[in-house]
Parts: structure tokens; C-alpha cells; sequence
């Protein structure tokens, strides 16, 4: 996983609440057996119309969505379905971030092991980023702070052990494998082994 | 001295099995290691998860712990000529053939198409007995929170940490909050469990439940039976809620008692005596109650594009007019618009052209003979699916002539798996297509792009069928 300390970008905006997996990627494209090249599919069934032709409103067809890498979306942003290709999608189309006032708890573990940031925020700087797409805004992980479009700075909570993990590019499964010696432990504690 | 206080505090059955699991303590630095007693595995989710471990050189920790079977991709309609599968498509059947090789290579039971066992994963876990009181489950889909119904704790996880869990047997997390739903009284005659939870949703929302995991308690959840209590538990993840816990009790003994992988007899006793320790303390705190009358539940269907937008049968959809604030209003409007619906509208006697009986919320015993008990004697009107959860659920069924109810009505009798609640496999909706079904997501295009679903009970979705409509199933005609 490739570091990310700080992130400046234009935005996407996405007013929508309660954005499920099953939008950011429909079900039929779950037949993969690799994670690359899902970004095509991201929010297929509201990017392209039924003969497959990209729909001119949808916001990340329009120009200036072009080479966004943050998504700001509506409240309880990616619930629903356990899905990785989710924030797979959303990686593979170069999304980094994902800001929201909620996030929903599977999708919010799902995009850290990916290197996207989820950034949960306060109703009030939510509304200055809805009203204003294609804001550029700069994240820094070392204060966990964002510029707000207009000026001024809001703070996001992020875990102590996230953070450590995205800023310095570690995956948890060499962390989970270094404790074998505990989980051993653990093991014969209960009688096994 | 803390040790000792700790152990004499009130605890919840949450906290009885987080405590019994944590393999290393949470620290505000790193979340606690916590150790996982069953995994369980399917087609769509693993596939980068054994890439993963085949990556980095990594062995399967715990074969012994490990469950695998396909659902999502397979078909569920009768072997073609020479007995071969006919699958949707390509893809499909790759996918399925990669968990086959994978299980193989790494040494993991699984239970593929045409096994007595195979069926969708959240209904053979408990089938075989092996979801038990007290465990820690997991699974790369977010329905697992269904084998809470045992006094489990468990919850859907991503497929980056089904490959943590395949290599270490354990997931690094951070303790959630707790929710008790106390329901109180009792449901009235032909009202049902999935009647009951939907009503919980739309009480607490589709975020309500964020960050928590929910413990469902009070007599009418005590008065439900095993496979009841899994509709409940299984909607958990609707209302946001990653685990839905019940309190293990008699019933749920009854139900383990000589199944596949349970212990036996002496072992049998022991395992009922810790798990009869489980059940929340009195005086255990939660961080959040909430309260419903159970005896004010309704035949419920979905209006709307998430499981909260529920309402009983006989009443109006919503008018985003009278809608609190602006935010709330966009999401009536943008639900509505996708269903067809205008404001005010009422759904009885709204045309249906699908009715879907299966999916891991309702596609056990019970609920095919509460299907069977509306169908009886009635042909159906319209397109109808009943797909039995399970390879064990469908011999039952036929065992009991079930299928025969079904087959005289009209209606398809299917060969298990998940099929129409998520159409990956070639069963969908076509575009426009109206859906009453019995699984648990109405999102927009989940039983096939354009497709519109209202979810109900079976009883209702029955009703649907015969009347070719949206229909009450306590006031059917004929
Ligand atoms: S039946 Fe539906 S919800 Fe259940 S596991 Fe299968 S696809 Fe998921």
C-alpha cells in the first residue's frame, strides 16, 4: 500500500444519502476473481445509460470531474453489502478520499486496508463541500485536518492505528502475522493444540 | 483487585464473547487482536483472499475452522443433459471452479453444487451445527450477523481480512458499541419474524444502527423459533448494525442438539452448561435501548430503495411534501421516482410481475411452509421463484410435499442458493419489473438492473403471488 500523508485535489460531489455498495458496484460485476479494472463499473448503473452510453449529468461524467480524487457524498455513505470491490472501484477510478457526515462501518474498514481515506465531518463544514463542487482542497493526516472551500479548516477523527497504517503505507496482515507467538498462546490457553 | 471487579460487573452477552475472544487488548494506539472460532467462505469474496496468501507464501492456519460453500454464483435451475450445471454465464462458472481449486490447495472442507450440504452460507452454518453460543463467526459477506441468532458474535468482514483471517485465524478490531431492541408483548396470529424486522428498521433507520451491535431481547423474541430468530438477526447489517445477537436458550439447544458438527452427548452437556452462562447480566449497561410493541407489528412491505422505507401493507407511501427537512425530502423523492410510486399512494392491489421466495433471511423450512400455507389450493398469477436456502431445507420440504404445493400453484420449484436476492447467477429482474420478495435489500438494480423490489414476508409475498398484486395476506380472497 502506497503511503498517503497529505492529499490536494478538486472534488466530486455526490449530494446523495445513504449511497449503497450495490450502487458503487452492481452485484454482476462481483464475478472477478482479481481486484483490478473495476473502475470501469464504479456507479455503473447511474454512469451509463441502458445501451451502455455514459450519461452526460451524472457527475463524474462531466469534464470537470475529470482527475478528482476526492468524493463528497452523502450521509451513511457505503452501506449495505461487505463488498471490497467497493472501494476497489473507487481506487481503481483514482478516487483517495471519501468525505461524508456518516460512513457505514464495513465500508469504512474496507476502504482503509485500500489506502482510501474515509473523512467523516461535521454537518456544517458537510454543507460548505456539497455547495461547492469541484472545491480544491488539501487533507493533511498529520493533523487530520481539511481546508474548507471558502477558507478556513475543519478536523476529522480517524483511528490512532488507521492513521499510522495509511501514513505509512502498512498493511495490517504483517502486523496481525506478528503476533503468531500471541495467537499460539491464545491456542493453548483453550485447550487446542 | 481490577480483574477481580471486572469479573463481578454486569455484562452483556456482547461483552461475555468479545472478552473471551481477545487474543491482545485494544490500546487507543492499536485495536485489540481478536480471535475468530468459525470462518466461513463463498465463491465472490474469496478469490483475492487465497490470492493474497498464495502471494506471500502463506499456509491456511486453521483448516479445522474453516467452511467453505457456493451460493452466489450458482445456478439454481435443474442439471442440463448429462447432468452437467448450466451456468449464467462464463464468469460465473470460473469463479465458482476458482473456490473449488482454491479449497483443494489449501485443504478446506467445502460443500460444492449438488453436495447434500451445499446451500447459501448463512443457512448451512447453522444447519451443520457448526455456528454455535458464544463463537466468534465471520464471513466475507455482511448477512453473516444471521448466526447471531445463536448467542454468536458475528459479523461481515471485507475480503482483505477474510485473507488476515484465512492466514491468522484473527482480525484486528476495535470494540463496537452496544444496542439493546427490547421487544415487548407478543405478535399477533400470522404476523412473522420478518414482519418484526422490518418494522425494527424503520424504526431505527438505515444508519440507526452504525457502530453498534445489536442485541435483540424481551418475550416476543424469547417466543420466536431458531429460524425465526435468524430473519431477525440476519437484517442486522439494514439498519447498520454489523452483529445482531439473541440470547441462547432451550430453544436454541433443542435446535443444536445432534447436528452435524455439534458435541455429542457428555460433551453435549458441558457445552450447554457455558453456554447457559451467556446471556446478559442483569444490570448489564448498553450504550443505547430502544423499545417496540411487538403486539403493533403489521404485515410490512418495502416501499422504497433501502430496507427502512418500510410500511405496513395496508398504509399510503410516504409524501416527500411533508417531509421534515431537505435532505429527507431528496431521499423520498429519488426512492419514489425509482419505484414508480407517486406520493400518498396505497401499494394493495399495485400490480406485481415477480414474487421471490428464498435468501438467506427467509428461505428455511418454515418460511417455505408459510409460503406453501397461502398457496395451497391457489395458482399464482404471476412469475414466482421458491428456492429452497439449503440442499438439507429442499429434501424437507419434499420430504413434507412442499414442493407439490409449489409445483400445483404454478410456481418454479428451484435447486438452492442465493439466486434473485442478488442475481449473479441468471436469475434477475428485467428493467421496470415490480418484485415482492423475501430476501433483504430493495436497493436499486439488486435483483437485476432497473428491477424494483418490495421486501415482505413470505406470507405476503404468497399473497402476491395468487393475487397477482400486492396484497394483505390476512384478507386474501378465494
Ligand atoms: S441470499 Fe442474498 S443476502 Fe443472503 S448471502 Fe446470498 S446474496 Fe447475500
Amino acid at each position: 500500500m502506497e503511503p498517503l500523508r497529505k492529499l490536494r485535489s478538486r472534488t466530486v460531489v455526490l449530494a446523495k444519502d445513504h449511497v449503497d455498495t450495490d450502487q458503487i458496484i452492481p452485484a454482476r460485476f462481483l464475478k472477478c476473481t482479481d481486484k483490478k479494472g473495476l473502475g470501469k463499473a464504479l456507479f455503473s448503473d447511474w454512469r451509463y445509460d441502458e445501451a451502455g452510453a455514459p450519461r452526460p449529468d451524472f457527475v463524474l461524467n462531466r469534464p470537470e470531474a475529470r482527475g478528482a480524487s476526492i468524493l463528497v457524498a452523502g450521509d451513511n455513505f457505503g452501506c449495505g453489502s461487505s463488498r471490497e470491490h467497493a472501494p476497489w472501484a473507487l481506487v481503481d477510478a483514482g478516487f483517495r478520499a471519501v468525505l461524508s457526515t456518516s460512513i457505514a462501518d464495513i465500508f469504512k474498514n474496507n476502504a482503509l486496508k485500500n489506502g482510501l481515506l474515509p473523512v467523516v465531518v461535521e454537518p456544517a463544514a458537510h454543507a460548505r463541500l456539497l455547495a461547492a463542487p469541484g472545491a480544491e482542497l488539501a487533507i493533511d493526516l498529520a493533523d487530520l485536518s481539511l481546508t474548507l472551500p471558502g477558507g478556513g479548516v475543519a478536523h476529522f477523527p480517524l483511528d490512532a492505528f488507521a492513521r499510522y497504517c495509511l501514513m505509512n503505507g502498512v498493511d495490517e496482515l504483517g502486523y496481525i502475522l506478528a503476533e503468531a507467538e500471541a495467537i499460539s498462546a491464545f491456542e493453548r490457553a483453550r485447550g487446542e493444540r | 483487585m481490577e480483574a477481580e471487579a471486572a469479573s463481578h460487573r454486569p455484562r452483556t452477552l456482547f461483552e461475555k464473547v468479545w472478552d473471551a475472544h481477545v487474543v491482545k487488548p485494544e490500546t487507543p494506539d492499536a485495536p485489540a487482536v481478536l480471535y475468530v472460532d468459525l470462518h466461513l467462505v463463498h465463491e465472490v469474496t474469496s478469490p483475492q483472499a487465497f490470492s493474497l496468501l498464495a502471494e506471500r507464501g502463506l499456509r491456511l492456519r486453521r483448516p479445522d475452522r474453516t467452511l467453505a460453500t457456493m451460493d452466489h454464483s450458482t445456478p439454481t435451475t435443474p442439471r442440463g443433459p448429462g447432468g452437467a450445471w448450466v451456468y449464467g454465464d462464463a464468469q460465473a462458472e470460473a469463479q465458482v471452479r476458482r473456490l473449488s481449486e482454491n479449497c483443494r490447495s489449501f485443504g478446506v472442507e467445502l460443500h460444492p453444487l449438488g453436495d447434500a450440504a451445499q446451500g447459501i452460507v448463512h443457512v448451512i452454518g447453522p444447519e451443520l451445527g457448526a455456528t454455535q453460543p458464544g463463537m466468534t463467526v465471520v464471513c466475507g459477506d455482511s448477512h453473516t450477523a444471521t448466526h447471531g441468532a445463536f448467542g454468536a458474535l458475528a459479523f461481515g468482514i471485507g475480503t482483505s481480512e477474510v485473507g488476515y483471517v484465512l492466514a491468522a485465524q484473527c482480525l484486528l478490531q476495535r470494540r463496537p458499541r452496544t444496542l439493546r431492541v427490547n421487544v415487548d408483548g407478543r405478535l399477533p396470529a400470522g404476523i412473522g419474524a420478518k414482519d418484526l424486522v422490518l418494522a425494527i428498521i424503520a424504526k431505527l433507520g438505515v444508519g440507526g444502527g452504525t457502530g453498534h451491535v445489536a442485541e435483540y431481547a424481551g418475550p416476543a423474541i424469547r417466543a420466536l423459533g431458531m429460524e425465526a430468530r435468524m430473519t431477525v438477526s440476519n437484517m442486522s447489517i439494514e439498519m447498520g448494525a454489523r452483529a445482531g445477537m439473541i440470547a441462547p436458550d432451550d430453544t436454541t439447544f433443542q435446535y443444536l442438539s445432534g447436528r452435524a458438527k455439534t458435541p455429542r452427548g457428555e460433551a453435549f452437556e458441558q457445552a450447554m452448561a457455558s453456554w447457559r452462562a451467556l446471556p446478559s447480566d442483569a444490570g448489564a449497561r448498553f450504550d443505547r435501548e430502544v423499545s417496540l410493541d411487538a403486539a403493533a407489528v403489521e404485515p410490512m412491505i418495502t416501499w422504497g430503495t433501502n430496507p427502512a422505507q418500510a410500511i405496513p401493507v395496508t398504509a399510503a407511501v410516504p409524501d416527500p411534501a411533508l417531509a421534515a427537512d431537505a435532505g429527507t425530502r431528496a431521499s423520498l423523492e429519488s426512492a419514489l421516482r425509482y419505484m414508480g410510486f407517486t406520493p400518498g399512494e396505497r401499494l394493495l392491489g399495485h400490480p406485481v410481475d415477480v414474487v421471490f421466495i428464498g435468501s438467506c433471511t427467509n428461505s428455511r423450512l418454515p418460511d417455505l411452509r408459510e409460503a406453501a400455507t397461502v398457496m395451497k389450493g391457489r395458482k399464482v398469477r404471476l412469475r414466482t421463484l421458491v428456492v429452497p436456502g439449503s440442499a438439507a431445507v429442499k429434501r424437507e420440504a419434499e420430504a413434507e410435499g412442499l414442493d407439490r404445493i409449489f409445483r400445483e400453484s404454478g410456481a418454479e420449484w428451484r435447486e438452492p442458493g442465493c439466486s434473485m436476492c442478488i442475481a449473479m447467477n441468471g436469475d434477475h429482474l428485467e428493467r421496470g419489473q415490480y418484485c415482492v420478495s423475501t430476501s433483504n435489500r430493495n436497493f436499486e438494480g439488486r435483483q437485476g438492473a432497473g428491477g424494483r423490489t418490495l421486501l415482505a414476508s413470505p406470507a405476503t409475498a404468497a399473497a402476491a403471488a395468487v393475487a397477482g398484486a400486492v396484497a394483505d395476506p390476512r384478507r386474501l380472497e378465494g
